[in-house]
């Protein structure tokens, strides 16, 4: 559409206003840990802290463990891209680049589960896991992404290979190679930009899970970011300084992460909502 | 190609291993469960046939149809709000505007924060008494509001601070709406039509498959809400916000009734089916897919 100046110019002021809208509840976060609680409850309410409180830092990440909880989170984190990242490309390639009889009609089934609540399975999950004697670890957290790593993985890796000419594989066929040189070699390296938005999405699943360690971690000392930061809430309800000084730390590298992979995450989302 | 089946099946192992593991058998332990009285303190577990879902609807268990009626109320509240919010700001990008690409991260960048940080901020925002909002609020002389901690107040405001994060449905509105031709408005700006005429005749109903996508990712997801229930509110006040899937959780882990939380899981298995395919089924008559119809 071809705009009027007039229109543009309103245009640009609704946008402003709600990008405004966006950027506040960030700004809130970050001036209210950097304040002492004086300050911080000041009516009406001041944006600039005087002084700069950078203790609440400290204060806010020793009273609790947050240093065990980052650990746990990244084991959990990195665990999980990996598992998700090798099985749901090496999926994708079976169900994309080799020709077998029924394929399409699997693929289809497995898509149903998609549609399937999480609260239909996640009794029985979690009943299954402590008979396996391994409620309170963090293997149930890590192990499905050895599975197919999320079917929705595989879907968006899958439209991505069948754009991939058909001709490169059969080039390398009569070369010599195999399916697993022609996926190692050729189509893993060819659908780079695709891994990086499944990795993405994946650190940020586990990164900000929030239901999956409410059920299966008991021990403080298996808890995430997200569950310790629920405690920490739960404590210190009053706090409202140390408070937003853990959740601006918990919330920091996911924006780091997204600032950095920024043009994937938006290819991505477009990707699956136009194929969906 | 030779040895198709064999490779085929090889590599997609893992993935059709965990559906069998992951979805498959626990849909149907579920089942079973859910005919059961299941209950990790009680010694003994007996068949109980139907008696969950007699229990359920026979209006013995309150709090079942109180938490029905509270998802119901949040996703008729939530789910035209994210659509006609993400359309509204989607088309204002859609616009040759200078700093497109700003706006956008800007607008998506909240639906990339963890759920519990969000709670954290938002329950800051709308405390009643220190808050940012009701500060606000007062200043301009307008009514202040409990928020969260109101009866009445506590679904609209839930709903509030879900639409922080609906970044991600921007961006495929966007998506949808970059995909329109040009020469479609052209013809429209021949004839002499203006904005509306365009919005309309040509922007809308070409958009209509990504209306239809939307709509029916938003309808799932708010169904299943959890997170937003078990922070902020803990179901309260007064059972005001207990959502379904916050009382699933609470009937099966806190109260370890798990028969009967399975029978609750099932039944909204089935209420999120039936709005699928309503909205399925509907879409024939309003969903426009270029060269006939794909629905």
């Amino acid at each position: 559409m071809r705009p009027s100046k007039l229109s543009l110019t309103a245009s640009y002021g609704v946008l402003i206003l709600i990008s405004a809208m966006f950027v506040i509840p960030f700004v809130w976060l970050i001036r209210s840990s950097l304040m002492n609680l004086s300050q911080i409850f000041t009516m009406p309410p001041e944006w600039i802290p005087k002084p700069f409180q950078w203790s609440n830092f400290h204060k806010a990440l020793t009273v609790l463990p947050f240093d065990v909880f980052f650990k746990n989170t990244l084991i959990i984190v990195v665990t999980v891209l990996v598992g998700t990242v090798i099985t749901s490309s090496i999926g994708a390639f079976g169900f994309s680049r080799i020709q077998w009889k029924g394929r399409d009609t699997v693929f289809a089934i497995l898509m149903t589960s998609m549609m399937l609540p999480a609260a239909v399975t996640i009794i029985p999950s979690f009943l299954g896991w402590q008979l396996m004697g391994l409620y309170d670890t963090l293997y149930p957290l890590i192990v499905p992404a050895y599975f197919g790593g999320g079917i929705f993985n595989i879907f968006l890796l899958r439209q991505f290979y069948l754009t991939i000419p058909r001709d490169f594989d059969e080039a390398a066929f009569v070369d010599g190679a195999n399916y697993w040189q022609i996926y190692t070699r050729l189509i893993f390296p060819l659908s780079r930009s695709a891994i990086i938005v499944v990795a993405l999405f994946s650190f940020l699943a586990s990164w900000n899970d929030f239901m999956g360690p409410l059920i299966y971690l008991k021990s403080d000392s298996l808890f995430t970011l997200a569950l310790g930061l629920q405690m920490f809430q739960g404590t210190y309800t009053a706090q409202w300084d140390l408070l937003m000084a853990a959740s601006a730390t918990v919330v920091l590298p996911c924006v780091i992460v997204f600032l950095a992979g920024q043009r994937y995450f938006l290819e991505g989302i477009t990707l699956t909502g136009l194929k969906g | 190609m030779r040895k198709g089946m064999f490779y085929g099946l090889l590599f997609t192992a893992p993935a059709i291993l965990g559906f069998a593991i992951f979805t498959l058998g626990p849909m149907i332990a579920s089942l079973v469960l859910s005919l059961t009285n299941y209950n990790v303190f009680k010694e003994q577990t007996s068949f109980a046939g139907l008696d969950n879902f007699v229990r359920l609807f026979s209006g013995e268990d309150e709090l079942f149809y109180k938490s029905l009626g509270i998802t119901f109320y949040f996703v008729l509240l939530r789910v035209p709000a994210v659509i006609l919010i993400s359309f509204g700001i989607a088309l204002l990008l859609n616009l040759n505007v200078k700093g497109r690409a700003i706006f956008r991260t800007i607008i998506y960048l909240p639906s990339i924060v963890p759920a519990v940080a969000s709670a954290m901020i938002w329950m800051w925002l709308l405390n009643p008494d220190l808050g940012l909002i009701n500060s606000l609020l007062s200043r301009l002389h307008l009514p202040t509001s409990d928020w969260l901690y109101g009866e009445g107040s506590v679904i609209p405001s839930v709903v509030l601070t879900t639409l922080w994060g609906i970044g991600s449905t921007v961006i495929i509105f966007l998506a949808g709406l970059s995909g329109i031709p040009r020469q479609y408005y052209e013809a429209i700006e021949v004839d002499g039509g203006g904005w509306f005429r365009k919005l309309s005749h040509v922007t809308v109903p070409m958009v209509t498959p990504t209306i239809f996508f939307n709509t029916i990712m938003t309808i799932i997801g708010s169904f299943q809400v959890f997170n937003e229930a078990y922070i902020l509110t803990q179901g309260g006040p007064n059972n005001r916000s207990l959502f379904y899937v916050f009382y699933l959780w609470r009937t099966g882990f806190r109260d370890a009734e798990m028969g009967y939380a399975s029978a609750l899981a099932w039944i909204l298995f089935i209420i999120i089916l039936f709005f699928t395919f309503i909205v399925f089924r509907t879409s024939k008559s309003w969903v426009y897919y270029e060269g006939g119809d794909r629905a």
